[in-house]
């Protein structure tokens, strides 16, 4: 797998991005974000590892913690993201055209 | 050519417009009138608003909930501010998945665009964290159809 394929895979887990949008707010210990998951310490550090793999987030050593933050260039990654948020708003847009035009023939059918 | 944007500004705003072919009255109809939300504010093909209350006035109720007739789901509630009749709109909202995501405030204004109308709708984030988990979010529930392309790219892949 490439480096996109990684990432999408990575995403593609709701715990996964969670703990993503938990490091958007800063560096935080495997047991920080553990925390508000009914999850294990070691599940965690498998979500971890595959964030790690994917290249999303960093993890430094501070004497015996090994705190993870987000990558510099996940943030980019993140933001492709957008791309895909827009196509799931745009058919929304795309229905209420449809509503629209189904009203503008409503008023001229009955002549209201 | 897209008749729609959404870009982010500043540390905690997303800007979405878009433009319509119809006046500004019906568009902003169709942001107002449950009957007319419920036929086009979906997300994914397959998933339905079983409620919509949409009260506008000043202070009134928003509530919607969205299913994928599968057993999944979840609502938003929200609370309009201010109403000026087919100009715009402003309210606040937040997400119920099920704890409640902080509140997004959003104005959406409706502008005739020659024939037809150019809807501006600006959100305001408490900050950047949180547009960033509402972004988030928003794949979430509005891209596992996106999800399931992907990961059927991404089997296809792992096999080779």
């Amino acid at each position: 797998m490439d480096m996109i394929d990684a990432t999408f895979a990575a995403l593609a887990d709701p715990t996964r991005r969670a703990i993503i949008a938990r490091l958007a707010q800063g560096e935080a210990t495997v047991m920080e974000i553990a925390e508000p998951f009914a999850m294990s310490q070691p599940a965690i550090s498998k979500h971890l590892k595959v964030l790690e793999g994917a290249g999303l987030i960093t993890r430094r050593v501070d004497g015996t913690r090994r705190p993870c933050r987000l990558a510099p260039q996940a943030t980019d990654e993140i933001w492709e993201w957008l791309s895909m948020l827009r196509q799931a708003l745009d058919q929304n847009y795309l229905r209420l055209d449809a509503v629209l035009a189904d009203m503008k023939s409503e008023t001229k059918g009955t002549g209201k | 050519m897209s008749k729609f944007t959404l870009i982010i500004q500043g540390d905690n705003h997303v800007i979405v417009t878009r433009h319509f072919a119809a006046p500004p009255e019906a568009v902003y109809r169709a942001h107002t009138d449950p009957a007319l939300v419920q036929k086009w504010l979906l997300g994914p093909p397959g998933w339905t608003m079983p409620v919509c209350i949409n009260e506008a006035k000043p202070g009134g109720a928003i509530r919607y909930e969205w299913s994928d007739g599968k057993g999944a789901g979840f609502y938003l509630t929200g609370e309009y501010k201010e109403l000026v009749p087919n100009e715009k709109l402003v309210h606040v909202e937040r997400m119920h998945l099920p704890d409640p995501t902080p509140d997004n405030h959003v104005e959406t204004r409706f502008e005739a665009d020659g024939a037809g109308t150019l809807m501006t709708m600006r959100m305001t984030l408490p900050d950047s964290a949180t547009r960033a988990a509402m972004l988030a979010t928003g794949m979430e529930h509005g891209m596992e159809d996106s999800y399931a392309r992907l990961e059927g790219l991404i089997g296809a892949n792992a096999k080779t």
